[in-house]
């Protein structure tokens, strides 16, 4: 399998604020009742963005300037609660392709990792300021450095993290592990057989 | 000893695989639970891959959050549920994983099933496509939540990339006060170390409040590890452990038995045995425990008040302000007297058949409020049946609640148990998020399943102790 090598993600930005942004609110459980993920894109953030009657509410993602944004910027402790591989691959429906938090939960961050968007984290004071000039100028070109751990717009550099396991999976396209754990055919064997139980 | 280890490494390290290329392990995940919501997209990954399942016999599935709890026969009316109950179905047929389907006698909420078919065991590495698997470490099983992609590589592989959590005892010392539960605790710590204090920790909850739990009570505090941050949680292995697995359908038998306790003591903590954190409470310090807010560390004791954004942490106060606003509630108001449309006691925090006994033993003389919908949906089948066999459900209907059938129901509400409108519901279950229960303005409270029986007869959130004397 070859997988695209994920160094760094370009795109427009759009600020969703708050922290604790579960995945309940990011895809309500009545969506789930479906056989596979697509279609998800169309209900990211449902209740948040939608009435009752379907009609739209203020909100971020509602707004014309930010339907082509790629990149989402949250809270602390984005995607907890529920692990629904369904709330990350809504947002890649939605055309995300990165996510930049104050931290992520981490059933949430494994999601996101195995789909290739990478989550990355920053201080309180970089989300602020980051979101405060994508509002000015929603049109801001935002790169997503995830070799570098930077996040880089007009003039500006901030420093971002990852942690190691994800961010070589990246780097190096391999963020879908699922041929290498095939390969270890002997090693699995092995394991199962030296376990107590079956 | 030389080289003591805690409980989650020594079942980590005998089953790991290997190393991975990004330094993740590959682990080897002895028993799969799979379940509707989160299984057939993976199913139809290996089928667009023309991947066998490697180990059937190590995969278990039931169906538990779609079905309706009012409705006995299929076709269920919604079309969207009936699929999916048809697609499992046929999945677990074509692959050879055993079903405890709904005419089975054993079907009922994934994490309540493992553990009463002895499924769950010390020692094991548990996964399940769900959140609330960190319910089996109760066993001291090292048990994980996980997405869809890994059920995909589970099935796969019986195997999954991870990186190697970190440990933090929680010690719960002296004893708790009477009328003051394993829900209340689990509350309590995750008030005190935050909806996402746990992050890249396991939790191993010990103390002599966990030694004198049942077996029951240490499945609801390790269930919530979740809502802590926490991926998995666990209490090491005793004799109250062994007892309960003793002739369960998937337990040892006899013949084995001496061998597998002697092995399963093996796994506990040893003595001296390092931890990369240890926090301790004091149990006299937890009281009735319920929450005001939208996540689940935003809780209070039952005498408390509900906070005032211009009183807490600055990091602290839009989240606050939200959440008030969201649950309509006063700032700086009791949280007792709180008005109550609904409750709802189930899930698979506090489904099982000690909670319902916990509540039918305080019910008789008491009524559920005029115009208060209370219903009680038992965690699975088996808990239905003996519930009813000690009369149970007789004592539920009398006090004015409908006794359903088992299943996940208003936990998450993807069946037709929902709240409606900005109705408030008092929930024995795990999460009270914005929207949780069905309705995007529906507003939750979690307590234990006794307090959630007082505000049943009371109408407004109350102190059981006072409710039931």
């Amino acid at each position: 399998m070859n997988l695209p090598k994920i160094s760094q993600v370009t795109g427009l930005a759009v600020p969703v604020p708050g922290d604790d942004i579960d995945t309940d609110r990011i895809i309500p459980a009545r969506f789930m009742k479906c056989l596979t993920f697509d279609g998800l894109g169309e209900y990211l953030f449902y209740d948040t963005r939608f009435d009752g009657d379907g009609s739209e509410k203020p909100h971020n993602l509602n707004l014309p300037c930010f339907r082509e944004a790629s990149i989402m910027i949250s809270g602390a402790n984005f995607g907890c609660g529920s692990s629904r591989e369904h709330a990350p691959q809504s947002l890649y429906r939605a055309g995300f392709r990165a996510i930049i938090a104050g931290n992520f939960a981490e059933i949430f961050f494994g999601n996101a990792t195995s789909l290739g968007m990478p989550c990355v984290s920053s201080s309180r004071d970089n989300l602020k300021k980051l979101s405060a000039s994508v509002k000015t100028n929603p049109s801001l070109k935002v790169i997503v450095d995830v070799e570098n751990l930077q996040i880089r717009y007009e003039n500006e550099v901030l420093t971002c993290e990852i942690n190691r396991g994800a961010r070589d999976s990246l780097l190096n396209g391999a963020w879908d592990p699922l041929e290498e754990l095939l390969s270890a055919t002997d090693g699995i064997e092995k394991t199962a057989r030296s376990l107590p139980y079956s | 000893m030389m080289n003591p280890k805690n409980l989650f490494e020594k079942v980590w390290n005998e089953h790991s695989v290997g190393e991975l290329a990004n330094g993740q392990t590959q682990l080897f995940i002895g028993r799969h639970l799979i379940h509707e919501v989160t299984s057939p997209q993976a199913f139809g990954m290996l089928r667009e891959k023309s991947l066998p399942i490697r180990y059937p016999e190590r995969t278990f599935a039931t169906v538990d959050h779609i079905v309706p709890t009012d409705e006995a026969h299929e076709p269920y009316s919604d079309i969207l549920a009936d699929a999916m109950i048809k697609e499992l179905r046929k999945n677990c047929t074509d692959s050879g994983v055993t079903f405890f389907d709904v005419d089975s006698g054993n079907q009922g909420i994934v994490h309540v099933v493992g553990p009463e078919q002895g499924l769950t065991q010390p020692g094991m590495t548990i996964a399940c496509g769900d959140s609330h698997t960190s319910t089996h470490g109760a066993f001291g099983a090292v048990a994980f939540g996980v997405g869809t992609s890994q059920v995909r590589d589970l099935l796969a592989t019986q195997t999954m990339a991870m990186s190697k959590l970190k440990v933090r005892r929680i010690n719960v010392d002296g004893t708790l006060g009477s009328g003051v539960y394993a829900k209340d605790v689990i509350l309590h710590i995750i008030r005190l170390l935050g909806v996402n204090g746990g992050t890249g920790f396991a939790y191993e909850y010990g103390g002599s409040v966990f030694d004198s739990f049942s077996i029951e009570e240490r499945m609801t505090a390790c269930n919530m590890s979740i809502e802590g941050g926490a991926r998995a949680g666990y209490v090491n292995p005793d004799i109250k452990t062994f007892k309960y697995l003793k002739g369960r359908p998937y337990s040892p038998s006899d013949d084995d038995w001496e061998e597998k306790v002697s092995a399963w003591s093996e796994y506990s903590s040893d003595e001296g045995c390092a931890y990369d954190d240890t926090v301790t409470i004091q149990g006299a310090e937890v009281a009735p425990t319920v929450t005001w807010g939208i996540n689940p560390g935003q809780a209070v004791a039952i005498g408390e008040s509900i906070p005032d954004p211009n009183l807490v942490d600055k990091n602290e106060r839009a989240s606050v302000e939200e959440a008030l606003e969201h649950m309509k509630l006063k700032p700086g108001a009791p949280v007792q007297g709180t008005k109550v449309d609904v409750a709802f006691i189930g899930s698979c925090t506090n489904g099982r058949l000690s909670d319902l006994e916990e509540v039918a033993a305080r019910l008789p003389g008491h009524k559920v409020r005029d115009g208060l919908k209370a219903i009680v949906v038992p965690g699975s089948q088996i808990v239905s049946k003996l519930a009813m066999e000690k009369g149970l459900d007789k004592v539920f209907i009398d006090a004015g609640f409908e006794w359903r059938a088992a299943g996940c129901s208003m936990c998450l509400a993807m069946n037709p148990d929902k709240l409606i409108g900005d109705q408030l519901c008092a929930s024995s279950s795990n999460r009270n998020f914005k929207g949780r229960q069905g309705s995007p303005t529906g507003r939750t409270m979690l307590m234990s399943p006794v307090m959630v029986a007082a505000a049943a007869v009371t109408g407004q959130v109350s102190d059981a102790r006072i409710v039931f004397g």
